[in-house]
């Protein structure tokens, strides 16, 4: 310990020295967390920021000794509030946990007990830590469901868990933390769940809770964004170890760990629009094959052999910044320090092309298309509602170019996608694609046309068949349509498409559970493009990725469209894919578009006060550039029974009664620019202090 | 030829049923995440204890499964009256295991005697031949005629008997047992590149990939107990005799195959209705699934014993009704087994049938289906290709562990009186037979005992195999390995 970080001992609610977390595999532990040392302070945020497989979520278990059966804490001391928590038993552990350290979960939708009301689980707590019983128990719970945001928490009170929303879920349970008065607050992924407008309520009660009762916060995350808005502290996590550490500020201006560095690199940004993004090549080492030395040393661009031979040890380059790297320590050699500002892509640079879309005939033309679901009830299963998923939505794609879908979940933008491929069969309108209508084609008669138009799913461990080979993944779609002309033509064809999408040759005989995400989804995408369709639908193809794979995937996706001339329906939440892949961009809300545009229109002059509230909620990973949060009360509504007049009036904060009354027509702003509102958003309209920080924005653009 | 060989329709299927999943497993063996499964079985020491013990019972079941009527000896005028003498086969069908313990099934008694008993249970009055030569009526227990016979008059040399032949049967055992274990060390040697020593260090140790330490002990337990009996079979009845007099230990071994041919033959009743149904209702839905889901609930609450007991008294008479459908008994008994095994199939498929319907629900509206249905693939094809692969650990699951309630079901509805034919000797006749024999004074209680072992060890092993390649298969827990 230094003598720095022995000063802070005395202040720190919790203190993590040299821990070390192993899982046993048969009888061989495999070291999840190898030797992490950090503190938190009373009100004071640390954010464990790593991808996937890094040890984060293994650590706050480990901190609270919830470790699945298999975990072992083997070697390490856990100081919170002065006791030594690891040698506790476990009667004096479970007054510590929830008393002490609370902790919330990802899935809101998982953590809350289903049979049990709302009043009932939080008072379990008040019961446990407080000793409270009867009327004074509903009191505190009325106070803490109020404290966390809910609305008539009376009434609340007595429901069960699915009678919430997932977001009012998540609020639930930061009450049931909240309940047993922790000093410390442990939050792993709480709002990686949850939709962006959700998520940016979520993170502002976290703050606002915070700063009323100093608690410490230890905040789990991958997401910069996040980070960007929630944390004092950050320390960076990469294979089981700590690898820089460094206060928010520093971090974000002057982050030196060349992992850190390309995790910020591999975001999309603005500056490198449809250029190649950064990636870091490679993946987390596995636990059963941990290198020797530094452990970034395989994927890191500086690395040289000191790095492969010794681990580096901790360096402060600042009172509050410190890192594990040999670069620039003074250990000998000295690289570039400028060289990985970029450290370029295998792949060469992708030519930006923008072409005009007026001036081809559209590839998809999709007018009025209505997807209803009937709700059934009864003996007789009769229809008494009908749920719009998609009601009443048109878009049009031309060739090689990018439509971006994006809204939140349960908007209907999956079902959109989903009618155009006719895995959900539309109630009404019209798909035209290649000129063809496709809405009422006998199943048949479609087949030829399923060679336009594939899809790539979400999820890319449920995908890909299990029980098959990538070779016969591939080869389905060749058969199915007839594509290839027999069986050697079709390996043939195999081979090509796995080199096109960077994966060797002989991946053909092996099975999906060999691959890792990323390159599953590299061979999703290479089924679709087997039978070289025209259109790609990809289904938030990123959102279950790591940052880093995430832009390894996103730049696959721009050089094949240059290549291939593919055109893309990007369905998607994530607004950063958005600005970085897409021409254009449609805004969904409860099954209708309210707004589209060119993507310059909607991500920097939106009209609609819902594009505007959507995109305020993104938490930027960028420290200068967080819109002022225009928060949306209330939830989504049902799509069984949508409001009348225009969807978004019970939320919107400019509605009138107009808008309680008529759907509000379209209005085209401009050439490529539609907007469904009464009153649009004038971009003159705004607060001064936007105002100001958009010039401010605009002149650093211009510098 | 000396006899003529009978296949009967259960030993068809039965040899059948083995051939194909022996075909089927190394066709596994090609999947490597089959293999991977299979191997995590092999692993599994409980569960490679029982497969030993189970296979045991396979082979007493298969021997008796192989029918044979043999010839009779031609009388004279037979040989006078044709210049072909054409051959003449007995009318009673007798099976290779028969033949093996012709000595258990012919050396009857008049009644019950005891496990090892020299005498019988129950006093007679019986005539002695008194000193002066006369003949003298005594009540007494009289000796047994097969029972112990080679003693003599030095009926109390019995235990000395016993003791020896144990001590003869247990070191014939260890003999066979090192000779195997070596066997294997050195082929384990021979495959990893080691000594034998060291191989058998591994084996001993747990080390092995395949759990050999379990196969060995579960066979070292199986020679002591399998060398014992066949070295007390010889002059003893070892499980004593029933009210005819029949030995019990021959039943025992009897109904091993009824046991087998209820449990492997059922299922592949109950296999294909439920695949085939499950996969409709849960890939089509709509009024298939509706459909399939009334068939369903409207069979399984009809209760169980009620429909089989109809069923199978309906078959008793068309089987009366037809004699000249049989030639033999056996046969006859044989179509009755058949019927109870279809019987049980057609009411039991619905418990799997509802968890692959659940199954298929799940997988269909995964990706990858959706992605095949994006390509236009045919239903049956994504059905075929996607969907009966992703189902098999359930399949494989459900065969396993139903084999053991069905054992269990032959004994209650034989118990019952609605099960095998009488004449079919199996666990359910015997405990059907020992509840007179339980109410009696004194108590005859071996032919209960010696049934409910055997059966219980069947069972166990089973069911202990069972949760070994339901852990193996289980989807979780093979994503994690």
């Amino acid at each position: 310990m230094s003598a720095g970080a022995a000063a802070t001992d005395s202040n720190a609610l919790l203190v993590v020295r040299d821990l070390r977390i192993a899982f046993l595999r048969g009888r061989q532990p495999l070291l999840a967390v190898d030797g992490i040392d950090f503190q938190v302070a009373a009100g004071e945020t640390l954010a464990l920021l790593g991808e996937s497989g890094c040890g984060k979520s293994a650590t706050a278990l480990g901190v609270l000794r919830l470790l699945p059966a298999a975990g072992r804490i083997q070697t390490g001391e856990v100081i919170f509030a002065g006791r030594e928590v690891l040698g506790l038993s476990e009667a004096e552990m479970r007054a510590i946990r929830g008393h002490g350290m609370a902790m919330i979960f990802q899935e809101p939708a998982t953590s809350l007990n289903p049979v049990l009301t709302v009043g009932r689980q939080i008072g379990e707590v008040l019961d446990r830590h407080h000793g409270l019983a009867g009327l004074a128990v509903e009191q505190r719970a009325l106070d803490l469901l109020a404290a966390v945001g809910i609305a008539d928490p009376r009434r609340r009170l007595g429901e069960y868990p699915f009678q919430l929303s997932g977001g009012m879920k998540q609020r639930v349970m930061i009450a049931i933390a909240l309940a047993g008065t922790p000093r410390l607050l442990i939050a792993d992924e709480p709002t990686t769940a949850l939709d962006v407008t959700i998520q940016a309520q979520i993170l502002e009660l976290l703050r606002e809770l915070q700063r009323q009762q100093r608690m410490g916060l230890l905040l789990i995350t991958h997401d910069l964004g996040v980070v960007a808005q929630m944390a004092h502290r950050v320390a960076v996590m990469y294979a089981g170890e700590i690898v820089e550490e460094a206060s928010r500020d520093m971090l974000f201006t002057a982050a030196r760990h060349p992992y850190t560095r390309q995790l910020f690199a591999a975001l999309p940004d603005l500056s490198r629009r449809r250029g190649p993004l950064a990636t870091i090549p490679g993946q987390v080492p596995p636990l059963t094959a941990l290198p020797v030395g530094c452990r970034f040393a395989e994927r890191c661009a500086h690395a040289w052999e000191l790095c492969r031979r010794q681990t580096p040890p901790w360096r402060h380059v600042a009172a509050t910044h410190r890192l594990r790297c040999h670069l620039n320590d003074g250990s000998g050699l000295q690289p570039d320090g400028h060289a990985d500002q970029r450290a370029r892509d295998d792949d060469p640079q992708s030519p930006v092309h923008d072409s005009p879309a007026a001036a081809t005939p559209p590839l998809l033309a999709v007018t009025d298309l209505r997807v209803h679901f009937p709700i059934r009830r009864g003996i007789l299963q009769r229809t008494v509602g009908q749920v719009r998923a998609v009601d009443g939505v048109s878009l049009t794609l031309a060739r090689g170019r990018t439509l971006a879908l994006v809204g939140e979940s349960g908007c209907g933008k999956t079902t959109v996608g989903k009618a155009i491929l006719r895995l959900v069969t539309p109630t009404g309108g019209s798909i035209r694609l290649l000129d063809r209508e496709l809405v009422g084609l006998p199943s048949r008669a479609l087949r030829p046309l399923r060679r336009s138009m594939q899809m790539v799913f979400q999820d890319p461990f449920a995908s890909l068949n299990p029980r098959l080979t990538v070779g016969e993944i591939l080869a389905e779609g060749l058969q199915a349509l007839a594509v290839g002309k027999g069986a050697k033509n079709d390996a043939d064809a195999i081979a090509a498409i796995l080199a096109q999408v960077g994966l060797d040759p002989d991946a053909g005989q092996r099975y999906p559970h060999e691959f890792s995400g990323g390159q599953r989804q590299r061979i999703a995408i290479a089924r679709a493009l087997a039978v070289q369709p025209e259109l790609l639908i990809c289904d938030e193809p990123t959102s279950a990725l790591d940052v880093s794979v995430q832009a390894q995937i996103l730049n696959l996706l721009a050089t094949l469209q240059s290549e291939l001339e593919v055109a893309y329906l990007f369905i998607t939440h994530n607004f950063a894919v958005v600005d970085h892949l897409a021409h254009e961009v449609a805004v969904m809300y409860l099954g209708r578009i309210v707004e589209s545009g060119a993507v310059d229109d909607i991500l920097r002059a939106s009209r609609h006060p819902y594009t505007r509230a959507l995109l305020s909620a993104v938490p930027s990973p960028r420290l200068d550039r967080q819109p002022e949060f225009i928060r949306l009360p209330g939830e989504i509504p049902s799509p069984a029974q949508p409001p009348t007049g225009c969807h978004f009036h019970p939320r919107c904060p400019q509605a009138q009664t107009i808008c309680r009354q008529d759907y509000p027509a379209p209005t085209a702003l401009s050439p490529t620019h539609v907007i469904h509102c009464h009153f649009p958003v004038s971009v003159d309209n705004e607060s001064p202090s936007r105002q100001a920080k958009r010039q401010a924005l605009s002149t650093t653009k211009l510098a | 030829m000396d006899f003529l060989p009978v296949i009967l329709w259960s030993d068809l299927l039965l040899w059948s049923l083995v051939l194909v999943s022996l075909v089927l497993g190394l066709l596994s063996r090609r999947n490597p995440l089959l293999r991977g499964a299979w191997r995590r079985v092999g692993a599994s020491r409980a569960g490679m204890a029982s497969a030993t013990v189970l296979l045991a019972y396979l082979l007493i079941g298969l021997l008796d499964s192989l029918h044979y009527r043999p010839r009779l000896p031609e009388t004279a005028a037979q040989t006078a009256a044709a210049d072909e003498p054409r051959a003449a086969y007995a009318v009673d069908v007798h099976s290779l295991l028969d033949r093996l313990l012709w000595s258990l099934r012919t050396r009857n008694e008049k009644t019950y005697s005891e496990p090892l008993a020299t005498r019988a249970y129950a006093k007679e009055t019986i005539e002695v031949e008194g000193p002066g030569g006369q003949r003298l009526q005594q009540r007494d227990y009289p000796r047994l005629k097969h029972g112990g016979a080679h003693l003599g008059d030095h009926e109390a040399g019995r235990h000395a008997d016993i003791g020896q032949r144990l001590l003869r049967a247990g070191g014939l055992a260890v003999l066979i047992w090192l000779v195997t274990a070596a066997w294997v060390a050195t082929a384990r040697s021979r495959a990893t590149g080691g000594t034998p020593v060291q191989a058998w260090r591994q084996i001993w140790r747990n080390q092995s990939a395949f759990a050999w330490n379990a196969v060995l002990a579960a066979f070292a337990a199986l020679l002591l107990s399998a060398a014992a009996i066949a070295f007390l079979a010889g002059d003893y009845h070892v499980f004593g005799t029933d009210k005819v007099g029949q030995d019990v230990l021959y039943q025992v071994l009897k109904s091993v195959r009824t046991a087998l041919v209820v449990g492997l033959v059922t299922t592949l009743v109950t296999l294909p209705l439920s695949i085939f149904m499950g996969v409709l209702a849960g890939y089509f839905r709509g009024w298939v699934d509706d459909l399939i889901q009334y068939l369903y609930t409207t069979l399984s609450s009809i209760p169980g014993v009620l429909l089989v007991a109809a069923a199978v008294l309906m078959i008793q008479i068309v089987i009366d009704t037809h004699p000249q459908w049989f030639v033999t008994a056996v046969e006859r008994a044989d179509l009755r087994l058949l019927a109870l095994c279809f019987i049980l199939g057609l009411t039991s498929w619905t418990s799997v049938c509802r968890l692959l319907r659940g199954e298929t629900m799940k997988l269909r509206e995964l990706e990858y289906i959706q992605a095949a249905q994006a390509f236009g693939v045919a239903d049956l094809r994504i059905i075929a290709r996607h969907i009966l692969p992703n189902l098999m650990h359930l399949v494989i699951i459900a065969l396993v562990m139903d084999f053991s309630s069905l054992v269990l079901a032959e004994a209650v509805l034989s118990y019952v009186g609605i099960g095998v034919d009488p004449t079919t000797i199996s666990f359910g006749m015997m405990i059907n037979n020992a509840r007179m024999e339980l109410a009696r004074e004194p108590v005859v209680w071996w032919s209960l005992v010696a049934a409910f072992a055997f059966m219980f060890v069947l069972v166990l092993a089973a069911n202990l195999l069972a949760d070994a390649v339901r852990d193996a298969f289980d989807p979780r827990q093979a994503g994690a390995a």
